[in-house]
């Protein structure tokens, strides 16, 4: 299916507007149309009573799977560990060749060169937070330091977080000049940007927040850290890919959707890939336009795979823990 | 005024994680007493209400062995006071449903409650009875301790909707297990009383899971599922055992089948505990 099938026309002609100044930018953003959080919420609920079964429910499951940013971001956090995520990214489940890799392992910054030596020139992508992730909370300096350490050390995707004080409190000139700055800082890495909707309150914020994001440079749009209280909501995400249909519509450029946090059975992923689906279009249900940050996720994928092979329920501990 | 008043007709629902929810599936069916009467309607469970109660069961198993033997025999103990306070409604359910007389049913809920009371004082004194100190060529203590096979699988009697079901699903619980129970097809409103007692009783949520419907459906994959540690197939058809038996078999669970009433009295609690052994240096 083609996205033209879906109703969904990429420019061709226009581009990407410059950007010279705050006062544009926040014109820009709040001739935006209100989100309806009552009608989101509601299509939302009713795309996730979605049955997907049998064939379409296997192919979900490995589409999701090549989907998975392999995620740790603890403190307690050690190269040996990272060592046994990238295997893990690499060969799912070794007892199965025919389960794809996943998307990409995503660490911290001082693990990027022990995940890079570990999966050498593979497939699988090393993806590193920088910007003083989670909080984003340290001067543009230290953000850029951060992000050249993670590119430096091999990092092929860099996870960044918008300051979402200066954002609330209506300095989107700041939010925007930080992105273009990691944004150079990244060089050929590609930039994901993490809105946190969870502290952004309204669905309005978060349209906001995705078309500041994408006008200043993001290679893919995130929804959360995973380190606060409301992770990553279907609505949020419902919001963030039509506003990365609007901006492919509007300007020709296509960018990514990544939701992390919180999703830990299939049946949510399976959802999210519903919502992918029926918003932005078939065209973003691929690993280069489509994430899901998570740890938990991927064996509970490895778990239904298996089920649906074998047709009875199956251990959770068949499958290593982190 | 008129002294006519509408009837409140109860919903029979599953025991799933300390909740009552409708069968996920939606579905349910009439339950007849032993004349032929209606009785009520009951949620007719599906395998995702097994899988779900799989889930929970294991969930907490780790809590409920790691209380303490006193404190499990203090909860069970709990559920015999309830079960006593609630007796005249066991009592008119075992009745109706195994079409019993008034007095016949009664002696027959007191021996269950009593037999629950058995079991809460059984809880510890497992280890002194099935475990022991071998004698060994060396400087060691060596010990055999029982410890629980994990989550059980429970087909519970066809006839004994009262009796044999709380043996069968307490004697696990005793040992330490966790229990998804599958209550009598034709008579299980017994079986769901007995859940709602659990929630008053201090029992952590997911330790009893109590799943009505049709047996021929839900066995099956309860046998299959490899997160299953044990079943007891007693209510199941004996010529749809060998089946079960080969199913269960795929993920090597331990089978128990009640055969013979006059067994000795812990053979429910043998049925699914295994045995730890542990080596100690004798320290001077």
């Amino acid at each position: 299916m083609t996205p033209e099938d879906r109703g969904v026309r990429i420019a061709t002609t226009s581009a990407v507007p410059n950007i010279d100044s705050e006062s544009q930018l926040k014109a820009l953003l709040s001739g935006m149309s209100g989100v309806d959080a009552v009608g989101v919420e509601g299509r939302c609920a009713k795309l996730a009573t979605r049955s997907i079964k049998k064939s379409s429910k296997m192919s979900a499951i490995d589409l999701a799977i090549s989907m998975v940013d392999l995620t740790t971001l603890e403190g307690a956090d050690t190269p040996g560990r990272v060592t046994s995520l990238c295997t893990k990214a690499l060969r799912p489940d070794p007892s199965d060749l025919t389960v794809p890799s996943c998307a990409a392992v995503c660490v911290y910054p001082d693990l990027v060169a022990h995940a890079r030596s570990v999966l050498g020139n593979s497939r699988v992508a090393v993806a590193s937070v920088a910007t003083a992730f989670p909080s984003g909370r340290a001067s543009l300096k230290v953000k850029l330091l951060d992000v050249a350490d993670a590119v430096s050390a091999g990092a092929d995707e860099v996870d960044m977080v918008i300051d979402r004080g200066a954002f609330l409190s209506g300095r989107l000139g700041q939010v925007f000049e930080e992105i273009v700055a990691v944004k150079a800082a990244c060089g050929e890495a590609h930039l994901k940007v993490i809105l946190e909707t969870g502290e952004l309150v309204t669905y309005d914020n978060v349209r906001r927040a995705s078309w500041l994001a994408m006008l200043a440079g993001a290679d893919f749009i995130k929804t959360s850290t995973g380190k606060v209280t409301v992770n990553a909501t279907p609505p949020a995400a419902l919001v963030m890919l039509e506003a990365a249909r609007d901006f492919a519509e509007s300007t020709g450029r296509i960018v990514g959707v990544k939701v992390a946090g919180g999703i830990r059975t299939t049946k949510q992923a399976i959802s999210y890939l519903v919502i992918v689906n029926e918003t932005a279009g078939s065209l973003w249900l691929t690993p280069e336009l489509f994430r899901f940050g998570a740890s938990s996720l991927l064996n509970d994928l490895l778990m239904q795979r298996l089920k649906q092979q074998r047709g009875a329920y199956v251990r959770p501990d068949e499958f290593s823990g982190d | 005024m008129s002294e006519e008043r509408l009837d409140v007709r109860k919903t029979y629902k599953l025991l799933i994680n300390g909740a009552f929810p409708r069968s996920e599936s939606g579905r349910s069916y009439k339950v007849e007493t032993a004349t032929g009467e209606f009785l009520a309607n009951v949620a007719q469970g599906s395998r995702k209400d097994v899988r779900d109660a799989v889930v929970a069961a294991r969930g907490v198993q780790q809590k409920w062995w790691g209380a303490t033997p006193y404190n499990r025999g203090q909860v069970i103990y709990r559920l015999a006071e309830m079960a006593e306070s609630r007796r005249a409604e066991l009592r008119e359910h075992v009745m109706l449903c195994e079409g019993l007389e008034l007095e016949v049913a009664d002696r027959l809920v007191s021996r269950t409650i009593d037999t629950m009371i058995w079991y809460a004082g059984w809880t510890d004194k497992i280890t002194q009875v099935l475990g022991g100190a071998n004698p060994v060529a060396g400087p060691f203590f060596n010990f055999s301790l029982p410890v629980p096979s994990g989550v059980i699988g429970i087909v519970s009697s066809q006839d004994s909707s009262f009796e044999g079901f709380v043996d069968a699903a307490l004697a696990p619980i005793a040992a330490g297990n966790t229990v998804v129970a599958l209550a009598s097809e034709r008579r299980p409103t017994p079986a769901v009383l007995l859940g709602e007692m659990t929630a008053t009783s201090d029992f952590p949520p997911g330790v009893l899971n109590v799943i009505t419907g049709v047996t021929s459906e839900l066995a099956p994959v309860l046998c299959a599922h490899e997160d299953v540690d044990g079943v007891d197939l007693t209510g199941v058809a004996p010529e749809d055992v060998d089946e079960l038996n080969v199913v269960a078999a795929g993920s090597i669970k331990r089978v128990f089948r009640l055969r013979d009433v006059d067994d000795d009295a812990l053979r429910r609690i043998r049925a699914f505990v295994e045995t730890s052994t542990v080596w100690h240096t004798i320290g001077q």
